[in-house]
């Protein structure tokens, strides 16, 4: 079937199965920022925001999204980097195949919620999953962007 | 749980010695594939494959043994769309292992990329390959295979001189001598002993033994196995995919395949994670098979499930420590005696129960007898591979559960009685020189060992004090103190071998061409660091190419903890190398010795301060404007270590132990580590972090579970969770000041470490919570509950 999908605020119509999940759509409409890592909704690698909210793409129907607005980690390319640039300075970052679903949370985390303490911070985020680190890295990285956040 | 953090004592200055030594080295540089990898830049296999590409779907073994009697296409050829149906009649038949090693490598040759047989459920009966991924799903179940269904051996307990024999099939073999009797379900056996392990554990006057069981685990590296393959302009096969070792997985698919070396490139993209799982060809056999039949690119991205199945995963092993000890508690004997599990075939079967032994059994090294010694046994499980801690963290874990029962008993500080044993600075062991990886070891002396300042500082940062292990903080609830030490090693002496181009480019930068594979570790970062430092330019001024058969030199990969150590110690002698060129080349165009060029800031100055030329500069010179004396500077060096200097780490744990429930949660866990000079000092304590974290996965709760008739139970991430960021406490690692004279800049690797002392600081705790020695891992709540009760009972 012919849906319409609103990728980063570009209008893209694309072909679809019934029963096909937006990452499998997104991935072959060259998306590949959105990651396939468990098939079953557990990592977070294919976290995408649907008008706004993230939601995990491999358990998102396709048809779903018809006509909804979805963002994916580069339609935030530019908050994307500065985040990118507490990572690294963190030395948080490992293999990255988890990065752009994590930081695509963490983006929206900014949004909902206004000072997060770590505790809140570690539960918003428990569905995004790293097996390279230990996440003590990570958690620096937040908290210090958030500051800077709250700096500005 | 993880909200009540135990207080961290204040930090003392834990700025490195090192980093005031030099100018990119021991900092913590960005990695230089970060902000890219976060902006989900196409990076990986699946991200590069080309769209016309047929998509490969394997058909899998339902039964965990069977010969097929007949495999029929028709129904799935039929399908529209459908290019190709290759079963075990398409492929020459020739033994291989898909264990990337050496050569010639110390796993048997005992596997086919597809086989008249399937050992286990998951195993590769036939590859369907199609234009879109549903159609080749769709055809794979279309495929019609006649089983004849044998009996399988699951438990390993019963595996050896069972009448059920896993490979009966002629043709398979050995590369030399490993202790390998498939028709008794032996892979590989090994034994070896230094003085009379009987004679002094019978005059000794303390005697402990323990007997420990770890399980399989998984390694889940977010990025399941992908490869894409093609034939280029020049008729060669070309494969893009996610290996720890390209050099390897050529040589083992020529071998598969009868192929020149020369026919085949194999490139690794950026790769999510490995941890050993992708030390092995899984993939890539099945594109090859579809490119070479169909001459069209083929991709296969494995499902999480059929990574869980159909990869690989850690060794389950039974491991029986015994110890003798004088009152004071030095140790005379320590007999260790292993049972492996490499379920299906024997990829790194003997070489990760070697490991067991010769990366832990030095660590004390005043015992005057040490006895090693055990077999490595088939069973109809998905195979067992290489997985970080590869054998150690099972060694280990038998090793420290001794060593604490062995304090219990004498009413000792675990901390002092592993203190007067372990191995110092200076010092050396027996079982270097003996235990190899599959061969003879190689004597080593221990130039750095920081222990003992691992320890102090552990002690100090978790609150130490052996009179009060343990505390009740609410009622039910036991917080308990537990510790642990480890050693690893920094590759595998004279066999890792890895190399580095670098080549002077107009611009006045460098091309760092390496063979390392950068897994997601960082490796190319800090390659770059190694090359820059010594080359005295900027980390910009450094352009980092790895892992490409065709494109970059030779390198055995990314394993045994060898990239820093290894490939590091390659880059810093090319560096070298190319800098004495550079000077030399100068120094001609000045008309002076090359002792009279000083080297600095970028800039080329005669001794004199006549002449001056900067680098920039000369680049052109030396491309574009010298005429007959143009040239690229360049140079290619390899590095062997002729020794493995280990990596330490101290680990001190507190747990939270609900005897009401049997839970037990990580409020800290401290890790001090010994890795040389860090290259990177955030980039090697988040390996050590990220090492320890899969270490709590395997003690507490990872377990691969099968049926009882060999069907894997926990093969999705909700039957085999990993540790979230709320599943753990407060984590804190830290390095202490370190020199290793052989390694790059005084470096070790670190990539390894991380993961061993987890399951034996976590065991520890609990014993010294409710004296209780538990034996089977993970220590789920049930199994937990369980010893509890069994412990009142008595
Ligand atoms: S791929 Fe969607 S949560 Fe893992
Ligand atoms: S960095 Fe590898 S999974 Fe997070």
């Amino acid at each position: 079937m012919n849906i319409t999908l609103h990728i980063n605020g570009k209008e893209q119509p694309v072909e679809c199965r019934a029963g096909e999940m937006l990452t499998d759509v997104l991935r072959r409409s060259g998306y590949a920022e959105v990651k396939r890592g468990c098939d079953t909704g557990n990592c977070g690698a294919c976290t995408v925001l649907v008008d706004g909210a993230p939601v995990l793409s491999c358990s998102y129907l396709a048809v779903r999204a018809d006509g909804r607005e979805i963002t994916t980690i580069q339609g935030l390319a530019e908050e994307a980097k500065k985040f990118a640039e507490f990572l690294t300075a963190e030395g948080a970052d490992q293999c990255g195949f988890c990065a752009p679903g994590f930081a695509l949370t963490v983006l929206s985390m900014k949004e909902e919620l206004s000072d997060p303490d770590e505790a809140e911070i570690r539960h918003y985020l428990a569905g995004n999953l790293c097996r390279c680190s230990g996440y003590e890295g990570q958690i620096r990285a937040i908290k210090k962007y958030l500051e800077a956040k709250h700096a500005q | 749980m993880r909200n009540d953090h135990s207080p961290t004592p204040p930090s003392a200055d834990t700025a490195l010695e090192a980093t005031g030594k030099f100018n990119v080295v021991a900092h913590d540089v960005p990695k230089v594939d970060g902000e890219g990898l976060v902006l989900g830049r196409p990076a990986y296999a699946d991200d590069l494959a080309p769209s016309n590409a047929l998509y490969v779907k394997l058909v899998r073994s339902p039964h965990a043994f069977a010969r097929i009697l007949s495999i029929d296409p028709v129904k799935a050829l039929a399908l529209p769309g459908v290019a190709c149906v290759l079963t075990w009649k398409d492929c020459p038949r020739i033994p291989i292992t898909r264990a990337g090693q050496g050569n010639p490598e110390p796993s048997p040759h005992d596997r086919f990329i597809l086989d008249e047989y399937v050992r286990y459920v998951g195993d590769e009966v036939a590859v369907v390959a199609a234009e879109s991924e549903a159609i080749a799903e769709k055809a794979a179940a279309l495929v019609k295979v006649e089983y004849q269904v044998l009996k399988p051996v699951l438990d390993f307990e019963e595996a050896l001189d069972n009448p059920v024999v896993i490979h009966p099939e002629p043709g398979i073999h050995e590369m030399f001598p490993i202790g390998f009797e498939p028709a008794r379900n032996i892979a590989a056996a090994y034994r070896m002993e230094i003085g009379d392990v009987e004679k002094e554990l019978a005059a000794s006057p303390v005697r402990v033994e323990t007997t420990i069981h770890t399980q399989a685990q998984q390694h889940v590296a977010l990025e399941p196995h992908t490869a894409f393959s093609y034939i280029d302009l020049h008729g060669r096969l070309v494969i893009v995919t996610s290996t720890q070792n390209p050099w390897h997985t050529r040589r083992l698919l020529g071998l598969a395949f009868q192929m020149p070396l020369h026919r085949i490139r194999i490139v690794k993209p950026r790769i999510g994670g490995g941890f050993g799982g992708k030390q092995h060809i899984h993939v890539e056999p099945y594109v090859a098979m579809v490119t070479m039949k169909t001459g069209r690119p083929a991709r296969l991205a494995l499902t999480r499930r059929e990574v869980f199945e159909a990869t690989f995963t850690r060794h389950e092993m039974r491991v029986t420590v015994r110890l003798g000890a004088n009152p004071d508690g030095m140790l005379r004997a320590i007999d260790m005696q292993v049972l492996s599990n490499t379920g299906a075939y024997g990829e790194h079967a003997l070489t990760t129960f070697m490991v067991a032994g010769s990366k832990t059994l030095p660590l004390y090294n005043k015992a005057v007898a040490v006895r090693f010694g055990g077999h490595v046994v088939y069973t109809n499980k998905v195979s067992a591979g290489a997985f970080r801690g590869y054998g150690a963290i099972q060694g280990l874990t038998g090793l420290e559960a001794a060593m604490d029962e062995l304090a219990h008993r004498l009413g000792v500080d675990p901390v002092e009685l592993r203190r007067k044993n372990m191995l110092h600075e200076g010092e050396t062991s027996e079982v270097f020189r003996i235990m190899g990886e599959g061969t003879e070891g190689i004597a080593m002396n221990i130039e750095s060992c920081k222990l003992e300042e691992c320890i102090a500082r552990g002690k100090e940062l978790i609150g130490w004090d052996p009179g009060h292990l343990v505390r009740e903080v609410a009622p039910g609830k036991l917080r308990a103190k537990g510790m642990a030490i480890a050693m690893q090693g920094s590759g595998i002496p004279l066999i890792d071998m890895g190399s580095a181009r670098i080549e002077f480019q107009d611009g006045g930068f460098f091309k760092l061409h390496v063979g390392a594979t950068d897994l997601g570790t960082g490796s190319d970062t800090i390659l770059a660091q190694i090359a820059a430092e010594e080359l005295g330019v900027d980390m910009e001024d450094i352009v980092v190419h790895s892992s490409d058969t065709d494109h970059t030199p030779f390198d055995v990969g990314a394993y045994a903890s060898s990239t820093t150590y290894v490939s590091g110690s390659a880059v810093l002698k090319a560096a070298r190398s190319l800098k004495a060129k550079l000077i030399g080349a100068v120094a001609d165009k000045f008309g002076v010795a090359p002792g009279d060029v000083i080297y600095k800031d970028k800039t080329f100055r005669t001794a004199d301060g006549t002449q001056s030329l900067s680098l920039d500069d000369f680049s052109y010179d030396t491309l574009y404007h010298d005429g007959a004396k143009m040239k690229t500077i360049e140079v290619t060096e390899s590095f062997t270590g002729d020794k493995s200097p280990p990596p330490y780490l101290a680990a001190f744990v507190e747990i939270e132990l609900d005897v009401e429930t049997g839970k037990v949660d990580v409020v800290h866990y401290v890790a001090v580590a010994d890795v040389g000079t860090p290259i990177n000092p955030n980039l090697a304590k988040i390996q050590i972090e990220g090492g320890l974290l899969q270490g709590i996965g395997l003690a507490l709760y990872e377990d691969v579970r099968y049926s009882d008739t060999g069907h894997m139970l926990s093969h999705t991430m909700m039957t085999y969770p990993i540790p979230s960021r709320e599943d753990v406490g407060r984590i804190t690692v830290e390095l202490v000041d370190s020199y290793e004279p052989s390694g790059p800049f005084g470096a070790k690797s670190a990539g390894e470490i991380g993961i061993d002392t987890p399951p034996s600081a976590i065991a520890n705790a609990i014993r010294n919570a409710v004296g209780i020695r538990l034996t089977e891992y993970p220590f789920t709540p049930e199994r937990v509950l369980a010893a509890l009760k069994a412990a009142k009972a008595q």
